[in-house]
């Protein structure tokens, strides 16, 4: 059995789950049997919530996400899709929403990363995690994260928002319990406290 | 009492509120701050990475696995695969012919052939990789149809249920007859959270797991076999859940970072990847199913006659039940006094198919209420109406014979959905992003046509066929460190994001008159709560819990009326206080629990059901929940994209315990029963999954989900604790229909197939032979 027999499938398509679709890791095989010691490591410091933080000995091909969940002790951020569908993962790059799945922690060298554990001190809420407190906007909770660090920024960047702009700007954030009509909610009571906060 | 109408912003209270007010989650100020802690996000030092091998062929032999070059690697510290096991070599639900890895035959595409654990994720793919398997590649059986007499993939044969219903008078025939065959898709469930948790091993050589899960205690039956172990050594706890929707009854990884962890004598993490996660649970059933409907040329239905056939996939799985529903239910909720209804589920080559919410309503509801519309055309009735005249009530019959004993207003439900607002009509100036195709912004106002559907559905509440189906709870009141009585509520309810640990607060509040309710985090410490599956824990957890909180209410009023000298029937627990019924004399609650604490245990057993018999009869089901749906859509004809701009619905809902945490079920099932109506579908060709990802696989997004209008009906079920049903399936019932109907009405299209997706629409529409 070979490596250019596809219908047998082989060492390499075996590790992938779908051998019709192209893997660029695997197409031409991973490196070897050396393990870790293919595994090249960085060490570098990232700027989370302020923090400046170490990562030490750390692989290269790690993204940002898990960087973060997995070596910063800041798992907030949430890995449902891993290829920048769901934004569950969704974080603040120098004041940009990210996709944290797609940036390599490596990359993010230099720029100020904020995560939803940076949104507020400790212990507590800002006004839009109140709102979806309030609204009934958290079921299972999962892509709540990134879905408040959307429209965190929405409503900072555009406060007066429409309800179509703001679908728009949470469109690439998906939840699979609420049907978004709690999450649209929590919208408009945001816009409304800050209006009267104005008035 | 009308749900709160949209869009509804709620008030913030002030004051404690109690059961039918809209509490709010426990959960949500940590979830909402990003450190409740999912099964994904657990860690703990020396920890190593469990990574599964999947088969990339739908039908194989295995002729030999090499790990040695796997095993080789530094940083691996196990390889286990089919040769590895000392338990039972098999698991499942109902039954047990899932093996744990591939067993010299692959059933499916990504079943399990080996499990690594690695220092590292990246590592663990890459031993993966260096594992050799040599596969004889077999002709995949993936035509469900064929596979009832196909020679057999598994020793157990082809068939895992055909349900043979005869009802009434099997052959009776009515004036107006209408057929069609219909076909459904595969859906997942595509709960955020992918399958996760953490292996512990424990020093008496057991196993503590942390995992997302929905039945704790069925999970660790399965385990404990697996493994080899006494169920006392396999402890459970959940972790935090993303989500579920039926795709978590099904053992996912439990089983193989529980292996890992005893063979590497360490912590074993494993998380799916979301390809992952396509491959490593189970679908909702891909279906086909023919109907012919009798009625008289009033409208009355005369006789239904059915025969579907359910893909299961590989493995048993839930098929047996959902069989089940799909044929006790096939006719929807309309009186039908003779039926002749054919159920199998059968076992191919394609990926195992299970629970998912609905569970085999969802299928039938699409045939029978696409049925139901052609049969008013064919009468010349308006749809509505026709639905009216054939309404199930409480003392009708279903298709098994069954007499309805609880509420059935099913009449309600469709004349108080009738009755709610319609949209406003669609306005030529909109922004081209609210069209059919949306960002796309590819269609023209002037081809959009708007359509208006209507369907209604139904299923049980709790597990059916003679099941004991039970929840356990354990409540202990006493003094907090400051001195209040605080309540502390222990049940293995798995809380998946449904809300349930907001009700066991609202209920232990409400029964026991204190305000500080603890919940004890869920394990298998506890008896079993039952499956958070088919709309039950707030009748069974709830009933569990309520059950408990009463067992300590009489312990307490035993304590004050001995200290008054009266009897404890002379005696009411009110907040905070016991109080003699006339009012004249009270003793705090406090007092009562400095003699120490106060704890009951208590089953809640919903009322037995029976069997279905040789011909599909029999009194099988508890209660029942009903809701009708209808959905107004835009479509542009001529790119086939269809934009749905409203749906309405009025469900039972029994009584409403928690008015918010209803109305987020309901938005929520109905962006399912729109996903499967529009857009998701699991593609399979021969046996390949072809689009496990959230690129390919279509999710509903903020963009998608039209304004929800609701109502309720609510009308107290005798038997259920407070009257209240369960609300998480009836929204994905019927809504699908309701949308597929109203794309029907737009186009003339007969669309009978779901997801409808824009070839069914923009091209003509192939000339079908008969079934």
């Amino acid at each position: 059995m070979s490596a250019s027999d596809p219908d047998r499938g082989s060492a390499v398509s075996d590790a992938l789950h779908d051998p019709t679709t192209s893997d660029s890791r695997g197409a031409q095989g991973y490196p070897g049997t050396d393990g870790a010691r293919d595994l090249p490591l960085e060490t570098y410091v990232l700027s989370v919530n302020g923090r400046e933080l170490p990562v030490d000995d750390a692989w290269v091909g790690e993204s940002l996400l898990y960087v973060l969940r997995e070596r910063l002790g800041q798992p907030g951020s949430k890995n449902a899709c891993e290829q920048g569908e769901c934004g569950s993962c969704s974080v603040l790059m120098d004041g940009a929403v990210v996709a944290s799945c797609c940036v390599l922690a490596a990359d993010a060298v230099g720029s100020a990363i904020t995560t939803v554990e940076g949104l507020t001190g400790e212990g507590e809420l800002s006004d839009v995690q109140r709102a979806f407190i309030d609204q009934g906007a958290v079921q299972c909770g999962f892509c709540i994260p990134g879905m408040i660090v959307a429209l965190t920024d929405l409503l900072d960047r555009s406060p007066a928002a429409s309800e179509l702009e703001m679908r728009e700007a949470i469109s690439g954030n998906l939840c699979r319990c609420t049907g978004y009509g709690r999450i649209f909610a929590a919208f408009r009571q945001v816009q409304q406290e800050r209006a009267h906060a104005r008035a | 009492m009308p749900a709160p109408s949209l869009p509804a912003t709620f008030t913030r209270r002030r004051r404690a509120p109690g059961l039918g007010e809209s509490v709010l989650r426990p959960d949500a100020p940590p979830k909402v701050r990003g450190e409740f802690a999912f099964s994904s996000d657990l860690y703990v030092d020396g920890m190593v990475w469990g990574k599964t091998l999947r088969s990339p062929h739908p039908h194989a032999r295995i002729l030999g696995i090499d790990i040695t070059d796997a095993l080789r690697m530094p940083g691996v510290h196990a390889v286990v695969t089919q040769d590895d096991l000392w338990g039972s070599r098999t698991y499942g639900l109902e039954r047990h012919d899932q093996p744990v890895f591939a067993d010299t035959v692959v059933r499916f595409h990504g079943e399990p052939i080996a499990a690594v654990a690695a220092d590292h994720p990246e590592l663990a793919a890459r031993a993966c990789a260096a594992i050799k398997v040599e596969y004889e590649v077999l002709e995949p059986l993936v035509d469900a149809e064929a596979a009832i007499t196909a020679p057999p993939i598994h020793p157990d044969g082809n068939v895992f249920r055909h349900i043979r219903l005869r009802h009434g008078d099997p052959d009776a025939t009515g004036d107006v007859v209408v057929e069609g065959t219909y076909e459904v898709g595969m859906q997942d469930q595509a709960f955020l959270g992918p399958e996760s948790g953490l292996a512990v091993p424990s020093e008496d050589g057991g196993i503590e797991l942390f995992v997302a899960t929905q039945w704790l205690h069925v999970d660790r039956d399965q385990i404990a076999a697996c493994l080899n172990l006494p169920r006392e050594k396999v402890r459970l706890s959940l972790a935090g859940t993303g989500g579920a929707f039926g795709g978590r009854e099904d053992v996912s990884m439990q089983i193989h970072a529980c292996l890992l962890a005893l063979v590497t004598r360490r912590p074993v993490k494993m998380v799916y990847s979301r390809e992952e996660s396509f491959f490593g649970h189970v679908h909702r059933h891909p279906a086909k199913l023919w109907f012919r409907h009798h009625a008289r040329r009033d409208g009355t239905l005369v006789n239904v006659e059915s025969r579907m056939v359910f893909d299961g996939g590989a493995y048993t799985s839930s098929s047996t039940a959902v069989i089940a529903n799909a044929t006790c239910f096939a006719a929807g909720p309309y009186q039908v006094p003779n039926a002749k209804v054919d159920g199998y589920a059968v076992r191919t080559n394609n990926p195992p198919c299970g629970a998912m919410r609905g569970f085999g309503a969802v299928q039938t509801s699409f045939a029978a209420e696409a049925q139901m519309d052609k049969l008013a055309a064919a009468l010349g009735m308006d749809p509505v109406e026709l639905r009216l005249i054939n309404a199930l009530k409480t003392h009708d019959q279903l298709l098994t014979g069954q007499v309805i004993t609880g509420v059935a207003p099913v009449e309600e439900c469709i004349r108080a959905c009738r009755e709610l607002p319609l949209p406003p009509a669609a306005d030529p100036g909109a922004d081209l992003m609210t069209l059919p195709g949306g960002a796309g912004r590819t269609a023209l106002s002037h081809n959009v046509r708007r359509g208006v559907g209507f369907a209604v559905g139904f299923k049980n509440l709790a597990f059916s066929e003679g099941f004991d189906d039970y929840s356990s709870a354990r409540v202990r009141l006493e003094l907090g460190a400051d001195g209040e009585p605080v309540a502390t509520v222990h049940v293995a309810t798995a809380e998946v994001g449904q809300g349930f640990v907001t009700l066991a607060q609202q209920i232990a509040r409400a029964e026991l008159g204190v305000g500080s309710v603890v919940l004890h985090p869920a394990d298998t410490q506890v008896g079993s709560a039952g499956s958070t599956s088919a709309s039950r824990q707030t009748m069974i957890s709830g009933g569990a819990v309520q059950m408990a909180c009463a067992g300590v209410r009489e312990v307490v009023l035993e304590r004050a009326a001995l200290d008054l000298h009266l009897a404890p029937a002379d005696m009411v627990l009110g907040d905070g206080e016991l109080t003699t019924k006339d009012g004249e004399r009270s003793v705090p609650l406090a007092d009562a629990l400095r003699a120490g604490p106060v704890e009951a245990y208590r089953e809640f057993h919903h009322a037995p059901t029976d069997p279905l018999d040789e011909n599909g009869q029999g009194n099988a089901h508890w209660s029942l929940a009903f809701a009708a749906h209808r959905a107004v859509v835009d479509v542009d004809e001529e790119l086939g994209l269809v934009r749905v701009v409203q749906v309405a619905t009025a469900q039972d809902i029994g009584k409403a315990l928690n008015p918010l945490a209803v109305t987020g079920q309901v938005e929520g099932g109905i962006a399912q029963g729109l996903g499967l109506a529009v857009m998701e579908e699991i593609v399979v060709v021969d046996g390949r999954i072809r689009n496990p990802s959230f690129t390919d696989y279509l999710l509903p997004t903020p963009l998608d989900m039209p304004p929800v209008v609701q109502t309720w009906i609510e009308q107290p079920e005798r038997g259920a604790p407070y009257g209240a049903k369960g609300v998480g399936e009836p929204p994905t019932i019927s809504s699908t229909g309701a949308i597929v109907a109203a794309i029907r009405a737009a186009t003339g299209r007969p669309l009978d197939r779901i997801p409808v997706r824009p070839d069914d629409i923009a091209l003509p529409t192939p000339t079908t032979a008969a079934p």
